[in-house]
């Protein structure tokens, strides 16, 4: 996935290709094409991995997924469209819910509860859109952030169809016969995952390659001049929101299925803070950085707990202080690589590049 | 299960040879007795086995969720520390069979999303012989289902909600405190004999702990006597419960029930004082920890006004209450208290976690030597309701129903922080009646002395 | 009726300290245009420090007076170390930073004094006033928030409007080049601005503690309420924070007393939305009208 990745960085130069190549090449020169085949490749490879991994191990890979696909969508709208959202985790909140719905009360297939989830958040989105475009800067971020604290009482208001604090289950799915007897409800939903991603990364990468990404990022960069060159700055926005929510609206269901339950207690602010960091820290408005971001998210968390236990203090404060190490870490990082660990990846491939130049 | 303790045999496993002599040693140096201390003493003839994830020859491996970090965390996150000294008192005085009990509560922030992460950790990686007294209704609901589908002993749930109460979807998993429906009916049955015909008002959290509490207390009140009852929602606390107090005021409301966490109930104490609101007021357990209570409001007029504030307050008592020092329990609670969790305060959630960890450590001793995990199931559905101990009130366990204390007694909280019982031990479970007994509470055994 | 006037106080007093904390956030962004996230932290915190002292018996006063100078030297020291490498690269980032510092200071909060929950002497009697026979929902305590939000208003207008030190930290506030060619110390400048706003903060966190007690997360909800107040007031004006947590707390009062305190945070989330549809940029915004 690395090369499609690299690809959809915000520069809006490397467009159309100055030299035609033919045949073969020129269709694997096709970036759609040259995608969905590093795509297959990616998903093949992970179907390997995850026959080496341990049942512990691929849950903990699952959880990367939902949060990867909200987080490009989150990267596309803040990073790409500079529209700030601290409101992401009520967006994936929509989404779980439909899945969850969906699932208690019809008997949808499991594709068609994702288009849902993705699609009702879409509308919502849209609707948040409509009122984000009048917004700039802080006053956006705050108007998200009510969002997020408000929601998920929502959930709570009207128990007996949200299910309260307590929330309501989701049923994991099983394995289908053609992956064998002995996949796990966890394999399968590691695989449905990492198509998903697959999908989501494909279609952001094109359609920020496309003209509705440029649109994005003149908006970004001077909605004077965009407007002025005829295209609606309104409109772009909106259309930006829906699409962001789109993908944490995915990514909200996945997370669903994988938590095995959803409840308002997973959707806080915090989730929607979390989200916005990780964005930002693994590279804003970069699809490689969405990555980075999902894999801190997960993993980092974990690592400072492990890293604080070391230090056999009671339980208590060595909680407290593996959530003093990741909110020292979120600074460091920041003040350390401005840019985010996809810059820092980028500055390394840039000057490995210019070694392997120069001898030659 | 009372064989003599020192027919060593040759031909035994090492790992066997250590275990006895370590239980050896902590026979000679407790205060050795000849009773018949069964759980704790290795048997003669058979040998330890790993005979279950999470259990060695010498070991016990249980895991925890725990608020540790976050909003719920004060109070809270003193019950993990509280379960953990038991059992090490526990392992110096023998152990379980001979194996010590390792304790391994993780922090979940009181967030869903991150009990399912933890809680997967300790039962997939950790590899946890069984999950022990996971906090709260959201969080642990999001891994009931994980739990009872991979067989994993989900014991004493520590949340009053009714929901853990099905053997036959989750045959797995106990509750341990009082139903928070039982709550409800205890505190309805003494309203119904001591404030009968007074306007009550309740002031209660709007999630299945206040929503169990108030079906509890309308199962026994006739409607019209309940003028009004106000939700509060817990994350706008912020805001503090002045609104819904002055609304219990101005329906006239004579006696007030809370189901209220202890931060609530402190608001709540804190707004009556405000408004010059003095009715009677009458709680659950889960609300009024004396200690913790007197501590938030001891200072709402300079002090002047004190832990005056619950003087008079009514609440539920299943265990015994902290400051009663002359209670054997909490006599033996202070000692470990001492030794292995001195940096925690001395409050409900001390003896809460403690006794916890005491009727855990009788359902091992019952499941037998070398238990599987359905031996510890087997064990609590067929002998739990026999256990004695701290809890004032009979347990609730069997095959068909896996609900822990069946009731509680009604104490009143004096300036001091004290509290005095005014009725004897109200038991019923969801749906039957309230009938009074007296006290079960048990002496301390001697394998723990 | 009674109830409307309880509410209506209700919402007065708990409104008080929404706007100290939106004035808080607000100082900060009109002088380095981040969203201090970590005021919430730095408020606690603060408290926490007084709470140290009164209970070695120092004074009240002294005490409080401590934490105020604490969270100045919190605020300056976040500013000079922390936030100026980042400030100048992208709004973002600073929020990031600042929601880390959150992070990392309520979790050290917990290190040091444990997640216990205990309460904060309010030196101020928290009984209602008797008004006409009946107990209203305001205190002494009540009257001492009000007293030292309008000193602390006064005292800021007095600085900013009529003092040189005040209008070298406008101007380097609003045309940094400008002041550091005219000689003035914009760096300085920054610092004591970040300093005075989270010294705010700290006397929001001294008078929310008697009533939201105290713990390592007990501002986060009044942050959020803060933020919410400064945004509908207008994140440059402190005038727009004070009437912007009178209006959050009023309404959240009067939705939480008649609709039900489950619809408290929904509400806030609505008010939001209103006033921003009718003012993008809060009701007491200086700026025009956005660019577009």
């Amino acid at each position: 996935m690395e090369e499609s990745m690299v690809e959809a960085k915000p520069e809006p130069k490397q467009l159309p290709a100055a030299k035609q190549p033919q045949g073969l090449r020129r269709l694997f020169g096709q970036p759609l094409v040259r995608n969905i085949i590093v795509g297959v490749v990616a998903l093949v490879l992970f179907y390997l991995l995850i026959g080496h991994l341990s049942q512990y191990r691929i849950y903990q890979l699952s959880q990367v997924g939902p949060y990867l696909i909200a987080l490009v969508g989150l990267s596309v709208l803040t990073g790409q469209n500079g529209q700030i959202s601290l409101g992401h985790g009520a967006l994936m909140a929509i989404g779980a819910w439909t899945l969850t719905l969906m699932q208690l009360h019809t008997k949808s297939p499991l594709w068609l509860m994702l288009i849902a989830s993705a699609l009702v958040t879409m509308v919502f989105g849209a609707l948040l859109g409509l009122v984000a475009a009048r917004l700039r800067g802080p006053y956006l971020a705050g108007a998200t952030l009510a969002l997020a604290l408000g929601l998920p009482d929502i959930t709570t208001r009207y128990q007996s169809v949200f299910g309260g604090y307590q929330g309501l289950e989701v049923n994991q799915p099983n394995a289908p016969s053609f992956l064998g007897a002995t996949a796990t409800p966890t394999e399968w939903l590691a695989i449905i995952e990492m198509i998903c991603v697959v999908v989501v990364m494909i279609l952001f990468a094109n359609l920020l390659r496309s003209r509705v990404g440029r649109k994005f990022r003149a908006v970004r960069d001077d909605e004077i001049a965009t407007q002025v060159s005829g295209i609606s700055v309104p409109r772009t926005q909106v259309l930006a929101f829906a699409l962001s929510a789109a993908a944490a609206g995915l990514g909200g269901g996945l997370f669903a299925l994988v938590s095995g339950n959803v409840s308002p207690g997973g959707y806080t602010v915090v989730l929607s803070i979390s989200l916005l960091a990780a964005m930002v820290i693994g590279g804003s408005g970069t699809l490689a950085g969405a990555v980075w971001g999902s894999l801190i998210m997960v993993y980092v968390p974990g690592w400072a707990t492990t890293l604080s236990q070391k230090l056999s203090l009671n339980q208590s404060v060595s909680a407290n202080l593996a959530l003093a190490i990741y909110g020292f870490l979120l600074v460091a990082i920041i003040m350390v690589a401005p840019v985010g660990v996809q810059g820092i990846v980028r500055l390394v491939i840039f000057k490995m590049r210019n070694l392997r130049k120069e001898p030659g | 299960m009372g064989e003599s303790r020192s027919s060593l045999r040759r031909g035994f496993r090492v790992i066997a040879v250590l275990a006895a002599f370590s239980l050896v040693a902590a026979a000679c140096g407790s205060s050795s007795s000849s009773s018949s201390s069964g759980g704790s003493s290795t048997s003669g003839s058979v040998a330890n086995t790993a005979s279950a994830p999470g259990i060695t020859p010498t070991s016990i491996l249980l895991g925890s969720h725990q608020p540790l970090t976050g909003p719920a965390a004060p109070g809270y996150s003193e019950i993990g520390p509280a379960i953990e000294a038991f059992f090490q008192y526990v392992n110096a005085h023998g152990g379980i069979y001979g194996r010590s009990v390792t304790f391994k509560y993780l922090d979940d922030g009181y967030n869903p999303a991150n009990t399912v992460q933890v809680v997967r950790k300790l039962v997939l990686q950790d590899n946890v012989y069984a999950i022990l007294g996971g906090l709260g209704t959201p969080t642990h609901t999001a891994v009931v289902d994980f739990l009872n589908q991979n067989k994993v002993p989900d014991i004493f749930v520590a949340s009053g909600c009714n929901c853990w109460n099905e053997p036959k979807v989750h045959p797995y998993t106990y509750g341990w405190q009082p139903d928070y429906i039982i709550e409800g009916k205890v505190l309805g049955a003494y309203i119904k004999d001591h404030f009968a015909g007074m306007k009550v008002g309740v002031l209660y959290q709007n999630d299945d702990f206040g929503g169990g509490g108030l079906i509890g207390i309308k199962q026994m009140l006739p409607a019209s006597q309940i003028v009004s009852a106000q939700p509060y929602d817990p994350t706008t606390l912020t805001n503090g419960l002045g609104t819904q107090v002055a609304a219990l005021q101005a329906a006239g409301a004579q006696v007030v029930v809370l189901f209220t966490i202890p931060a609530a109930t402190a608001l709540a104490l804190l707004s009556m004082a405000v408004l010059g609101y003095h009715p009677t007021t009458v709680s659950s357990s889960v609300s009024s920890d004396p200690t913790t209570l007197a501590g938030l409001v001891s200072n709402f007029s300079k002090g002047k006004v004190g832990a005056s504030a619950l003087n008079g307050l009514y609440t539920l008592n299943y265990l015994p209450m902290s400051s009663a020092t002359s209670d054997p329990w909490m006599q033996l609670f202070l000692k470990i208290h001492s030794q292995y969790d001195s940096k925690e305060p001395v409050d409900g959630n001390m003896v809460y976690g403690m006794s916890m960890a005491y009727y855990f450590t009788l359902a091992m001793r019952a499941a037998g030597q070398n238990p599987t995990r359905q031996d510890l199931i087997n064990a609590i559905n067929s002998q739990g309701a026999t256990w004695t101990g701290p809890g004032l009130a009979p347990l609730g366990y069997s095959a068909t129903q896996h609900l822990g204390f069946m009731g509680s007694e009604v104490v009143q909280l004096n300036a001091s922080g004290g509290a005095t019982a005014v009725s004897p031990v109200y038991v019923t479970n969801v749906q039957g009646p309230v009938t009074t007994h007296a006290s079960v509470e048990g002496p301390v055994p001697s394998w723990l002395q | 009726m009674r109830n409307f006037w309880n509410f209506l106080l209700i919402g007065v007093s708990n409104g008080l300290v929404y706007s100290l904390v939106a004035l808080g956030i607000v100082l900060i962004y009109r002088s380095t245009r981040v969203i201090n996230f970590a005021l919430a932290a730095m408020a606690t915190f603060s408290t926490f420090i007084a709470a140290s002292l009164i209970d070695r018996n120092v004074p009240y006063f002294v005490a409080f007076l401590a934490a105020i100078v604490f969270g100045f030297l919190l605020g300056a020291a976040t500013e000079r170390f922390v936030m100026r490498p980042v400030e100048s690269k992208s709004p973002l980032n600073a929020v990031i930073v600042a929601i880390g510092m959150l992070i990392f200071l309520e979790a050290m909060a917990g290190v040091i004094w444990g997640a216990k929950l205990r309460n904060f002497p309010s030196h101020f009697s928290l009984i209602g006033l008797k008004i006409g026979g009946a107990r209203l929902a305001i205190s002494n305590f009540d009257l001492f928030i009000v007293t030292v939000v309008v000193v602390l208003l006064l005292a800021l207008l007095v600085l900013f409007r009529y003092t040189k030190l005040g209008l070298m930290m406008r101007a380097s506030a609003f045309a940094p080049e400008v002041a550091r060619l005219l000689g003035v110390r914009v760096g300085r400048m920054l610092t004591l601005g970040w300093g005075l706003a989270c010294a705010a903060g700290a006397v929001a966190g001294l008078l929310a503690a008697p009533k939201v007690f105290l713990f390592p997360n007990n501002m986060d909800g009044v942050l959020i309420f803060g933020f919410t107040a400064a945004i509908i007031g207008g994140l440059d004006s402190p005038v727009g924070a004070l009437v912007g947590g009178l209006l959050t707390g009023v309404a959240l009062s009067f939705i939480g007393g008649y609709l039900g305190s489950d619809l408290e945070n929904v509400g806030a989330f609505v008010i939001l939305v209103v006033v921003l549809m009718a003012r993008p940029e809060g009701i007491f915004s200086s700026m025009s009208a956005r660019r577009v």
